[in-house]
């Protein structure tokens, strides 16, 4: 254990197709930053360090030892990026909703790559585009030839790309989560098996919340959260509010439902669950209080884009994946 | 080469299953694309046994259960038919034809129905032709 504390930690931190705010949650660390300093050499971090790529592919393999790996692989250079820190990093964790799921960019996943160009560089109404140009990942210009990544027709998510060690999900993970877990490696702790969620629970949110439960859920219409007036003590789906917390890991410490918002599902789904999207059209068809095929039909319809709803964070790691086209 | 269907038929154990049952000790003919899995209760069936069965290479899927007011568990069947319900739409949302899912009820004495079910599905999977699900959705590196 004494010999462990010894030699720092390497730790790199990369975003791919994210926000920025898995970065900012482990810079929300506020004070603690200087324990993950003291026990830390930070590589690679795009976002607080001047550290480039080439600094990366220079290291022997397996240099790094914890790689927290943001964002879903979206374009070419995301995927360069995913393979690179899998082969210089001894743990390569997917980190947060993004690389664990696909997240908001795997939403993506419902049009295709020659839609999204039409919509942005075509007929977008700020668009002014006679020429009709597109992006290209090559380009021939007199002083050489450009390149940019080329840009993928489908999202997904670092396990889809590369073997992954460990999930955090969230979006973003909460800090808190990521001290325990890094505390949990540098203490040199005994490490869950390859391919764990780790930083969060493994029932669902609805085990521990806080929120009153009655015995009876039956519900005769479905609403939108701004459509009623939530007494902020009863279940949001006993009011009829969809909240997605049958479906949804525990871990977050309810944030959203703490500030009378429904679960969204950024926590991906529990333990053995395949398909999150699936198990919570089964929690919310089992909750409506119909018997005849038109008033249950009138009910389905309140539920505007089911497919948005109970997929937002993991369309492209669901059974089906994305929209057929 | 002629398209046969790949149908999976989603059975409960105490009408449908029963059902089909009949039919085949009855000596009843019918096409024999459907690949029958027996549940306890047309509510066992999670959508995402319909999903994976479409993900699999499913071309077409029969949930059957028993008549409303029948359910051997008082309530089971009225669950498979919200469910139902929502996931034609989900699988419409995704761009899966609808018609390819279908929900009916085939009482225990009812192997004629059932026979003539499955011949008039397979019909309309045959017209609609094979489901590129499978494809679709495979990950492109």
């Amino acid at each position: 254990m004494m010999e462990k504390e010894k030699s720092k930690l390497k730790m790199a931190v990369y975003w791919a197709a994210s926000c920025g705010g898995c970065c900012v949650s482990v810079l929300d660390v506020h004070e603690k930053l200087f324990d993950v300093v003291a026990a830390a050499d930070l590589l690679f971090w795009p976002i607080a360090l001047d550290t480039k790529y080439h600094d990366v592919e220079e290291m022997p393999d397996n240099h790094i030892d914890l790689t927290l790996f943001n964002g879903a692989v979206r374009n070419s250079e995301n995927e360069h990026m995913a393979k690179l820190l899998r082969k210089k990093s001894r743990i390569l964790v997917a980190y947060g909703s993004c690389a664990h799921l696909g997240g908001i960019p795997g939403l993506a996943n419902f049009t295709t790559k020659d839609e999204l160009f039409r919509r942005v560089y075509l007929e977008s109404e700020s668009t002014v585009n006679p020429e009709k140009l597109l992006p290209v990942p090559e380009y021939k210009a007199r002083e050489g030839t450009l390149t940019i990544p080329s840009f993928y027709n489908d999202v997904r998510s670092l396990a889809q790309v590369t073997d992954v060690d460990y999930f955090i999900p969230g979006c973003p993970p909460q800090t808190e989560r990521l001290i325990e877990v890094f505390s949990a490696i540098v203490s040199g702790a005994e490490l869950p098996p390859k391919g764990s969620v780790i930083g969060a629970g493994t029932k669902t949110q609805c085990e521990e919340c806080i929120r009153k439960k009655s015995e009876n859920r039956q519900i005769k219409k479905f609403y939108r959260p701004w459509e009623i007036e939530d007494d902020g003590i009863t279940c949001f789906l006993e009011q009829g509010v969809i909240c997605m917390g049958p479906a949804t890991r525990s871990g977050c410490g309810y944030r959203c439902i703490k500030g009378n918002a429904p679960c969204r599902g950024c926590y991906g789904p529990p333990a053995g669950v395949p398909d999150p999207g699936a198990k919570m059209m089964a929690a919310v068809a089992g909750i409506i209080d119909q018997k005849e095929p038109e008033e249950i039909s009138k009910v389905v319809a309140d539920i505007e884009d089911p497919a948005g709803l109970f997929y937002r964070f993991s369309l492209p790691v669901s059974l089906l994946r994305r929209k057929m086209s | 080469m002629d398209f046969k269907p790949r149908i999976i038929a989603f059975l409960c154990n105490w009408c449908s299953y029963t059902g089909a049952d009949l039919a085949g000790t009855s000596r009843m003919e019918y096409r024999e694309n459907v690949r029958v899995i027996r549940v306890m209760c047309s509510g066992r069936v999670d959508p995402s046994f319909v999903l994976k069965s479409f993900t699999n290479g499913a071309d077409g899927i029969l949930i059957c259960g028993c008549h409303p007011g029948d359910c051997h568990y008082q309530e089971g069947n009225y669950r498979c038919l919200r469910r139902y319900t929502l996931l034609q739409k989900y699988i419409t949302q995704m761009g899966i034809e609808p018609e390819r899912l279908k929900l009916e009820w085939i009482s225990a004495s009812e192997g004629k129905q059932f026979a003539e079910l499955v011949n008039s599905f397979t019909e309309t999977i045959t017209e609609m032709g094979p489901s590129k699900i499978k494809d679709k959705i495979k990950v492109l590196s």
